[in-house]
């Protein structure tokens, strides 16, 4: 399932848009992958308090996130070398489930949904759902 | 068997009030099978639906959208026997239709984003997890009855 000429046209349009939010839009995902999946609270114990939308912590990863994500859009045709440091962290140092991307994945285009409704026409979260795999795929690669 | 606190029912029933089946039916079928193509092998009587606009124009589709979002009703209604509730549709599923449940799991998930589209902000955390929980209820009935 590699992306097509048309899905990275599509990605780097819908992006060009989230850029301009990218940390409320960060910080939603975030937020609400660890109220919907409380699971994945578990990697975050160090955080103080109710991990939502609003907690300070989770504002500012949630950015961070995205903005790792921002640079993946820029080199999009070379997913694997660019996160390979992030991989190598999420593999030996986070050591995070990688189920877990998929997760993470679903909520951030549900934000897209809510953020860009009329942007988000099916054909653009097809492009956007495959472009998260490929990008959840790189960031396994180190794994195992 | 999932139980539901009663402020969560107070949940679930406000977003099932503002969902337009016949709008959100037929645009999380639609979505389905855009994102998923996969999931075009169990629509073949429908016609063609071997590209984006054809899928997004079959008449079809879009009125079998209205037919599986409209059986989400009876969900809402009977929160806590969605197992029964879905026995006899789960049955079918399995051995007259032949549907991999996973594909249950998908539909669910662009039922959820296409009513994320139109409740926008209103569809908060809260409101996303507990609808979340009520639908994966419905996936596991509807997965139940498979042997």
């Amino acid at each position: 399932m590699s992306l097509s000429a048309t899905d990275k046209s599509q990605v780097k349009k819908l992006w060009a848009k989230v850029e301009k939010q990218i940390d409320d839009i960060g910080a939603e995902s975030l937020g609400r992958m660890l109220v919907a999946y409380p699971q994945t609270k578990t990697y975050f114990s160090a955080w103080k308090g109710d991990l939502n939308v609003q907690n300070e912590n989770v504002r500012k990863h949630g950015a961070r996130i995205l903005n790792a994500v921002s640079k993946a859009v820029k080199e999009i045709d070379n997913l694997t070398t660019a996160l390979s440091q992030l991989s190598e962290l999420h593999a030996s140092k986070l050591q995070v489930d990688p189920a877990n991307f998929k997760l993470l994945a679903h909520n951030l285009i549900l934000v897209l949904a809510m953020y860009f409704p009329a942007d988000f026409t099916p054909a653009v979260h097809l492009s956007i759902d495959k472009f998260l795999a490929a990008v959840a795929l790189a960031l396994s690669e180190n794994y195992r | 068997m999932v139980k539901f606190t009663e402020q969560e029912r107070d949940i679930v029933r406000a977003v099932w009030e503002k969902v337009d089946v016949d709008e959100v039916g037929p645009e999380a079928l639609i979505r389905v099978l855009i994102t998923y193509p996969w999931t075009e092998r169990y629509f073949g009587i429908f016609g063609d639906l071997f590209s984006i606009s054809a899928v997004s124009t079959n008449a079809k589709l879009a009125e079998h959208g209205k037919v599986v979002l409209r059986s989400l009703g009876r969900a809402v209604e009977d929160m806590d026997n969605i197992k029964n509730a879905y026995a006899e549709l789960s049955r079918l599923h399995c051995e007259k239709i032949h549907v991999d449940p996973d594909n249950f799991r998908l539909l669910a998930d662009c039922i959820t984003i296409t009513i994320a589209c139109k409740l926008k902000s209103t569809f908060n955390s809260n409101v996303q997890a507990t609808w979340q929980k009520f639908l994966t209820a419905v996936v596991e009935a509807m997965t139940s009855q498979y042997n």
